[in-house]
């Protein structure tokens, strides 16, 4: 295998391991905040215990979320030069922002939080515990603005003589920060991550039930959990469905790829499972509308034109512009100091052929093709299991409300399974994000194979199994110290 | 707001993030005293509470340095992070350890032990100060890398920046001058290690072994010190000419410190304050001198960075291919990033009196025996 390869899988490898731990940090910063706010506004000691029992939690999760973070940070760097380079004018700033506006708000106020109950006033702790959760949103903002850019660049241009996308113009910036697949993506991804919180602290307190203690604890915390995870569900789907217009607007080919769609056309059906398909769904959900035209691979591969009326090319016709691009910029590159007439005629056709310049790096048009198996199951995984994962709070709520959830046994074991689940949900729905946008760094713009490092396929190879290693070491770890903790417990003497 | 005065502003902001994640850096300091064993378990854990409490700051520094490094010259990132390879990968796997450390450290499920995490952070106690500060004097030797930005319209081998050595940054090991400022990076973290936590733990024990250990490091560390910015002035540099041209220049930093008077201003100052908080902990029982290191620390570093990138100099030198070196003009984000990066450059006052305020409220209670051995959170 390649250096191309290995890279992808270094990072996509991080990149997953990450999303473990912070859905639940975004979840379980929630449940806890609320939870300690009812112990000042109600001043009962119980939800103070209560709080206190998911902050342990909570902070053996961060601590690996914090530890992956960074690696993903140095990896656009260490494996992605190329990337770094092409895409870092407008990139960093929002690692950067990240960095300041969100990082230093989690790290400070986490600390308060968590040793800071016999140091700080009440009130300045209770702030600490939101802000600690209020950082680590903003910070997935920040960081789905930058991927939200990698699926739909907007408000760059390519600039010849630095070789790269630059900001167009200082409000440019606001179309980035307000670029519409960021703005779904981070309500889809923070509320899934209530989603992840709630199904947790639900399935947790469900175990002490089954074992018959910490009662009162576990009655309370299913229903703040499945509360929270019940609106981050509503949520979820609302914002899944405005990702769905998204991709077909910006990424058509994901869609297609997720549908399994080989010829698309007006009254597209929705495909639940092979076989089974409900005619005219996918125009309605990727449109709006019963007749919109939803194209397929083939239509993509072979040019059509959108519901706006545009003539698209075909993926042949754009690579051969995007060549033209190409050999246009290694000859304006050459002669832009010597011979500025002919540079201004190759920068002239590199103007007319530039929105295609990423195509030129392909070598056949079947390039354009995702792995359509994989985000197709990944696709109905994700909605299935979130369905699911729906139905179970909605159960385990009700119950508790009616005070008879401690005789459902079957909910309660249900509901651990869920924990295993919601994960393989979270993993999905961001396996359908990013290989559904394969072969693409940057939608349209830069292909991974032109986006890496200088680097032997052997050395990040290395890498791979060292990080492998260790993200195997540090989860078992984990595991371990969540499971004492749990098994611990609270510890709330009740009469 | 003129392009140049967007650079200028940037590399002072990225020095800045430079010296106060040095300064930060006593937590790694600190954590290389953990193998001290004239101090018991109990006594290290307090030590390990007292910089528990802190490295999230440090880490986050790290982290935004990083970013802001990224946002503002991206240049150095893509030649440097995807050049350098294993320095940085080194880098990251210590201080990923770290990250974890704390939090499995105590626990009995943690599969390598109270000593296997020591070990851990002991580790990133010392390469990260080393690796850093190695790294950082690359800017003054060179580096072995070329950049060509037409390459990316090459299929064949599309990559702007390539490393000519197969070691991929560990070939820095092998240049005296920039393992030098590595050493002193490692001395410098460690007495400031020290004196942090002779200002946060309230115990006999550790406080003596701690003044012992300002003492001990304090000689070494001026000598380092000394003979690196000695080796500094007397060496080759890396000129920029009007054209954008590099060109070597003999004695390049002893000018640039002449020509800039308040960068020389800043490197006395900084090594007066250092010395100042150096003298505190090691002579006296007062707790203060650890704020007059840190400060000093930060001026030194700044204008270590200045004397690298400004008054017309290479930051980020290419020994292959002179014309490929780094500079701030060459390396820089676009105008308009520059310029809105700016603007959200001024909620850093912001950030920073929202983690002092937390800070003193944390640090007014000292770290005793009593809270180690009590029930409350602790690492």
């Amino acid at each position: 295998m390649d250096v191309v390869i290995w890279s992808r899988l270094q990072f996509a490898m991080t990149a997953a391991y990450h999303w473990l731990f912070v859905p639940l940090t975004l979840g379980l910063a929630l449940v806890m905040a609320i939870m300690e706010t009812l112990y000042v506004v109600k001043k009962d000691d119980f939800w103070k215990k209560t709080a206190q029992f998911w902050m342990k939690v909570f902070a053996v999760n961060f601590a690996v979320g914090i530890a992956t973070g960074i690696i993903l940070e140095f990896e656009f760097g260490t494996n992605w030069s190329n990337y770094s380079w092409f895409v870092g004018d407008m990139f960093g700033a929002p690692l950067a922002i990240e960095g300041i506006l969100a990082f230093f708000m989690e790290a400070t106020f986490f600390a308060v939080m968590f040793f800071g109950w016999d140091k700080v006033s009440k009130r300045f702790h209770l702030a600490s515990t939101w802000l600690t959760g209020i950082g680590a949103t903003i910070s997935a903002y920040w960081i789905l603005v930058a991927n939200g850019w990698m699926q739909n660049p907007v408000g760059t241009t390519f600039n010849p003589d630095t070789v790269r996308s630059e900001m167009a113009s200082a409000a440019a910036f606001w179309e980035v920060i307000s670029n519409p697949v960021a703005v779904s993506k981070f309500f889809h991804s923070v509320t899934s991550g209530w989603v992840t919180g709630g199904v947790f602290v639900v399935a947790v307190s469900g175990w002490y039930l089954l074992k018959g203690r910490e009662k009162e604890f576990a009655k309370r915390s299913i229903l703040v959990g499945a509360i929270v995870g019940l609106v981050g569900s509503g949520a979820v789907m609302l914002s899944g469905d405005s990702s769905g217009v998204h991709a077909a607007e910006f990424q058509p080919m994901k869609l297609a790829a997720a549908e399994g769609l080989e010829d698309g056309g007006p009254r597209a059906p929705f495909s639940i499972v092979p076989g089974v398909k409900i005619p005219g769904m996918l125009s309605i959900l990727a449109t709006h509308d019963l007749d919109g035209f939803v194209p397929g691979i083939n239509d993509i591969l072979r040019g059509y034109t959108d519901n706006d009326g545009n003539v698209i090319p075909s993926v042949a016709e754009k690579m051969e512009r995007g060549r033209k691009a190409l050999d246009a910029l290694a000859v304006y590159r050459e002669l832009r100091e010597t011979n500025q007439d002919s540079a201004a005629v190759a920068k002239a056709v590199l103007d007319e052929h530039v929105q295609y310049m990423g195509y030129g790096h392909l070598e056949k048009p079947e390039d354009v093709v995702p792995p359509v198996g994989i985000v197709f199951w990944a696709f109905r995984f994700m909605i299935g299991l979130g369905m699911l994962m729906a139905l179970m709070l909605l159960l385990m709520g009700w119950f508790t409300w009616k005070d008879k959830i401690e005789n459902k046994k079957w909910l309660l074991v249900a509901a651990l399974w869920c924990i295993p689940l919601v994960y393989i949900c979270g993993q999905c729905g961001w396996i359908v994000a990013e290989v559904g946008r394969q072969p693409w760094t940057i939608q349209g713009l830069l292909p991974v194979n032109v986006a890496i490092s200088s680097l032997s396929a052997g050395a990040v190879k290395t890498t791979f199994f060292l990080f492998l290693a260790i993200f195997a070491l540090f989860l078992v770890i984990e595991i371990r110290i969540l499971l004492a903790t749990i098994r611990k417990g609270p510890q709330i003497s009740e009469n | 707001m003129t392009y140049t005065f967007l650079q200028n502003y940037w590399w002072i902001l990225v020095s800045l993030l430079g010296g106060l994640l040095v300064a930060l850096m006593f937590v790694q300091g600190a954590n290389l005293h953990l193998g001290n064993r004239r101090l018991d378990d109990t006594r290290k854990r307090m030590i390990l509470n007292s910089t528990g409490r802190k490295w999230e700051l440090t880490f986050t520094t790290l982290v935004t340095f990083g970013g802001a490094f990224f946002a503002s010259f991206p240049l150095f990132y893509s030649t440097s992070f995807g050049g350098a390879y294993w320095v940085w990968v080194l880098l990251l796997l210590t201080f990923v350890f770290q990250a974890v450390s704390y939090e499995f450290y105590a626990k009995k499920e943690n599969l390598l032990g109270v000593k296997g995490f020591r070990v851990a952070l002991m580790a990133n106690g010392f390469l990260a100060p080393f690796l850093v500060g190695t790294a950082v004097g690359t800017f003054f030797t060179g580096s072995d890398f070329t950049v060509d930005k037409a390459a990316i319209a090459d299929p064949a081998s599309p990559v702007i920046s390539t490393w000519g050595s197969g070691w991929h940054g560990l070939e820095a090991l092998a240049e005296p001058h920039a393992v030098l400022l590595g050493l002193v990076l490692v001395a410098l973290t460690a007495l400031l290690g020290a004196l942090y936590i002779l200002k946060t733990v309230d115990d006999e024990p550790v406080r003596k072994q701690m003044h012992r250990t300002v003492r001990m490091v304090a000689l070494p560390f001026v000598l380092l010190l000394l003979t690196w910015l000695v080796v500094l002035l007397l060496r080759n540099g890396f000129a920029v000419e009007a054209d954008g041209t590099v060109v070597i220049e003999p004695h390049k930093y002893l000018h640039n410190l002449l020509q800039m008077p308040v960068v020389l201003g800043m490197v006395l100052l900084g090594i007066i304050l250092v010395a100042y908080g150096v003298f505190l902990g090691a002579c006296t029982p007062s707790r203060k001198g650890f704020w007059f290191a840190a400060g000093g620390s930060v001026l030194v570093v700044m204008a270590v960075f200045f004397l690298a990138g400004f008054n017309n100099t290479a930051y980020y030198p290419s020994t292959a291919d002179l014309q490929s070196s780094l500079t701030i003009r060459n390396s820089s984000s676009s105008y308009f990033t520059l310029t809105v990066m700016s603007w959200v450059s001024l909620l850093i006052p912001f950030v920073v009196a929202y983690i002092a305020y937390a800070w003193h409220q944390m640090d007014k209670k000292k770290i005793t025996e009593e809270e180690i051995q009590g029930a409350g959170n602790k690492y």
